[in-house]
C-alpha cells in the first residue's frame, strides 16, 4: 500500500494548544516539511518568539530556544556567528517583529546576518488578548482599537517586509498566505528557497512574511477568516516575492 | 594604544584597566563579544575589535545594549563563552537579558564600568549600581556573581575566574569597575590560567544530532513548575555563597576600627589606613572582592571582636546596607560616600576618619 500522507518526523507527535482554525499549526507543518526534506534536522537551531508560538519547541523537533519578546534576530546572530555551519531560524510573530523586535530585525538584515526568519502576521497580539499589531489594517477592529483602527492617532499598517527589502543585506523577501492550498504550496516553496540561501551560504538574511488567521481574534469562522485574508489582508499586505537577490539582477 | 604582546607569562606590562580585562577574557577563551559603544569603557570594544579578528573568534558591534546582552544569550545558548561590556545607563538596558539569563540558566560575563548617575548622569567614575549588581538588578529572584575588583591586575585576573564559574554555577558572572579603574593605567602580568574542571555543557543547543531535542527556556506554565526552577535557582545561589566569596583583610590584626570599602575607594581607604596608623589611629581594611556573594561570615565575625565600622563608596550608601546586616547591631556602622562621580580623596578620607573616631 502506498503512503500518501504521513506526520512529518520534524512534528512531534502530540497535539497542540492552537486555537481551532488558526494558522500556526499549517505553518508549523511546512516548517518541519521543510527541515525534513532538507535533511538539516540535526543541525537546525529554532527561535521560538513571545506570542501564540512561545511553545513552538513542544511541537518542532529541533533544538530550540526561547527568547525576549522581539530580541530574536539578536539572539539568532550571536547564534549564527559563533556557529556558522549550524541552520539558525527565527519564528516571530507582528508584534514580535514589527513592534518591540523592529530594531534588531531591521539591524540584523542591516548586518547582512545569515539568517531564515519567519514572520507570521495575523493582525493582532494573539496571546495577549487580541490587541492592535502593528499590523492591524485600517478599520479592523481589535481589542485596543473597538472602534476600528484609525489612521488618525492609530497610524497605518506596517508593511515591514517592504522596509527590510530595501536594505542589502536582506537579500530574500517574500510575503506568502496561508488562505488557499496554492498560496499554501508557495508558502512551503517559499521557506524551502529561504532555507536553501543560508545552507548556501549566501551572504545575507532571508525572510519568509505568512498571512495567517487568527479567527478567534478576528471575531470569525475558520472559513470566513481565511476568506478575510484574500479579500482584505492581502489588499494592504500584497502577496508575492518583494525581493530575491540571486535572481532579480 | 598598542596591543599586549603577552608572549612571557612573567612579563610585565603596562595596560588600562579596560584593556587589561579585555585581554584576560581573550586569554580566559572568551569566543564571542558583542557591544555597543558607552564612555568610559570604549576601550574593551575598540581592543576586542582588533584582537578578537587575530585571534579568529567573533566580535559584533550591535545596534543596541539590548541587542549585545541578547547576542550573549545566543552564543551562551550554543555552548560558547560569551561576554560583553558596557556602563551605567548601557546596564539598565541589559537588565531584560540578564534576567532571562538567569531563568534559562546560561553562563554569561558582563563588565559594568559604572558611571555617575541617575539618568545620563555623567562619565565621571561611581559606585552607584551595587543595588542593581548585587540585588539581581532585572525582573525576578535571582543573583548574579559581582566581582568589585580594585586594580588593574585584579580585573585581570577576574576574568578567567568570572568564566569559570559562569560556567560552573550557569549563571551570570558581572565586573563592577569604574570609570578611574577602567581608564587608568597599572603595571600586571597576562598569564594563561588553567579552567577549573567544569561540568559538559550538555544542555547547549548544537544541532540535535545523536541525542534528544536540548530546550534552552525560561518559561514555565505548569503548575508548580516556576516554583520548582526557583528552589533550583536559590538551592545554587546558597552553593555560590558557600563557596566563592572572596575578600581581602588588610592590617586587621590589632585594629579598632574597621573600614569597608571596595573597587578604586578601596585602594583610596588603603592609603588612608597607613596614614592613620601613623597618626596612632588603629585601623584596618576589609575589602570585599565579591560583592555577591557578600562576605558577610567575615564582617560579622569582625563585628565580635572591632568596635567601629565605617563603610565608604562612591554612592549615597549602598554597600553599606550589606554591612549594617552583616553587623547586626553588634558595633556602630558609619558611612561615608560621594556621589555623582566625586571620587573622595585621602586627605578628605583621613579627615573624616578623624572627625568620626573624635566623635564616637
Amino acid at each position: 500500500m502506498k503512503t500518501l500522507f504521513r506526520r512529518t518526523p520534524v512534528l512531534k507527535d502530540c497535539p497542540t494548544h492552537y486555537c481551532p482554525g488558526c494558522g500556526h499549526g499549517i505553518a508549523h507543518r511546512l516548517l518541519a516539511e521543510v527541515i525534513d526534506e532538507l535533511g538539516i534536522q540535526d543541525r537546525t537551531i529554532g527561535i521560538a518568539p513571545v506570542g501564540c508560538a512561545v511553545l513552538a519547541y513542544n511541537y518542532i523537533d529541533v533544538d530550540m530556544i526561547e527568547v525576549a519578546h522581539g530580541r530574536a534576530p539578536a539572539v539568532a546572530t550571536g547564534m549564527k556567528r559563533c556557529n556558522p555551519d549550524k541552520i539558525i531560524f527565527s519564528y516571530q510573530g507582528d508584534g514580535d517583529l514589527a513592534a518591540i523586535g523592529t530594531a534588531e530585525i531591521i539591524h540584523a538584515a542591516h548586518r547582512a546576518e545569515q539568517l531564515t526568519v519567519i514572520f507570521i502576521n495575523n493582525a493582532v497580539f494573539g496571546m495577549t488578548g487580541g490587541q492592535m499589531a502593528p499590523t492591524t489594517i485600517l478599520g479592523q477592529v481589535t481589542a485596543t482599537t473597538p472602534q476600528g483602527r484609525q489612521s488618525n492617532g492609530q497610524g497605518y499598517p506596517l508593511q515591514i517586509s517592504e522596509l527590510l527589502a530595501i536594505l542589502p543585506g536582506a537579500i530574500y523577501v517574500e510575503r506568502c498566505a496561508l488562505s488557499s492550498v496554492p498560496r499554501i504550496r508557495q508558502t512551503k516553496a517559499a521557506l524551502k528557497h529561504a532555507f536553501e540561501l543560508q545552507m548556501q551560504g549566501a551572504q545575507g538574511l532571508s525572510l519568509v512574511e505568512i498571512l495567517s488567521p487568527c479567527p478567534t481574534y478576528w471575531r470569525m469562522s475558520p472559513s470566513e477568516a481565511m476568506q478575510w485574508i484574500e479579500d482584505h489582508m492581502s489588499k494592504v499586505f500584497p502577496i508575492g516575492r518583494l525581493k530575491d537577490a540571486g535572481k532579480d539582477d | 594604544m598598542g596591543r599586549a604582546e603577552v608572549k612571557n607569562a612573567t612579563e610585565r606590562i603596562l595596560m588600562c584597566g579596560n584593556e587589561a580585562m579585555a585581554e584576560a577574557a581573550i586569554l580566559a577563551g572568551c569566543d564571542a563579544y558583542f557591544g555597543y559603544p558607552i564612555t568610559p569603557q570604549n576601550e574593551i570594544s575598540v581592543y576586542m575589535a582588533r584582537r578578537m579578528a587575530e585571534e579568529g573568534r567573533v566580535f559584533i558591534q550591535s545596534e543596541s545594549e539590548l541587542a549585545a546582552i541578547n547576542m550573549v544569550f545566543g552564543a551562551s545558548a550554543t555552548g560558547k563563552r560569551a561576554m560583553t561590556s558596557s556602563s551605567s545607563p548601557g546596564i539598565s538596558l541589559m537588565q531584560e537579558g540578564m534576567s532571562y539569563l538567569a531563568g534559562a540558566e546560561l553562563p554569561a560575563v558582563v563588565i559594568n564600568v559604572m558611571r555617575g548617575g541617575p539618568g545620563l548622569g555623567n562619565i565621571a567614575p561611581a559606585q552607584g549600581d551595587y543595588f542593581q549588581a548585587t540585588r539581581g538588578g532585572g525582573h525576578g529572584d535571582y543573583k548574579t556573581i559581582v566581582f568589585g575588583p580594585a586594580s588593574v591586575q585584579e580585573m585581570a585576573d577576574c576574568m578567567p575566574l568570572a568564566f569559570d564559574l559562569a560556567d560552573q554555577y550557569r549563571m551570570t558572572a558581572m565586573i563592577l569597575a569604574d570609570g578611574v579603574l577602567g581608564q587608568m593605567m597599572e603595571p600586571l602580568t597576562l598569564e594563561p590560567k588553567t579552567r577549573r574542571e567544569l561540568p559538559p555543557k550538555d544542555w547547549a543547543l548544537t544541532g540535535r544530532k545523536g541525542r534528544e531535542q536540548n530546550i534552552v527556556r525560561s518559561l514555565w506554565l505548569a503548575d508548580g513548575a516556576l516554583e520548582r526552577l526557583n528552589e533550583k535557582l536559590q538551592a545554587k545561589y546558597r552553593a555560590v555563597q558557600a563557596k566563592e566569596v572572596r575578600c581581602e583583610e588588610y592590617r586587621m590584626e590589632d585594629a579598632e576600627i574597621v573600614v569597608v570599602a571596595y573597587g578604586i575607594v578601596a585602594r583610596i581607604a588603603r592609603a588612608a589606613v597607613d596614614a592613620a596608623r601613623d597618626d596612632g589611629i588603629p585601623l584596618g581594611l576589609l575589602r570585599p572582592i565579591t560583592l555577591w556573594p557578600f562576605p558577610s561570615q567575615q564582617i560579622s565575625r569582625a563585628a565580635e571582636e572591632f568596635r567601629l565600622f565605617l563603610t565608604m563608596e562612591m554612592s549615597a550608601g549602598q554597600m553599606v546596607e550589606d554591612v549594617r546586616l552583616a553587623v547586626a547591631g553588634k558595633a556602630p556602622v558609619l558611612f561615608y560616600g560621594r556621589m555623582g562621580g566625586g571620587l573622595p580623596t585621602l586627605d578628605e578620607v583621613l579627615g573624616k576618619i578623624r572627625e568620626l573616631t573624635v566623635r564616637t
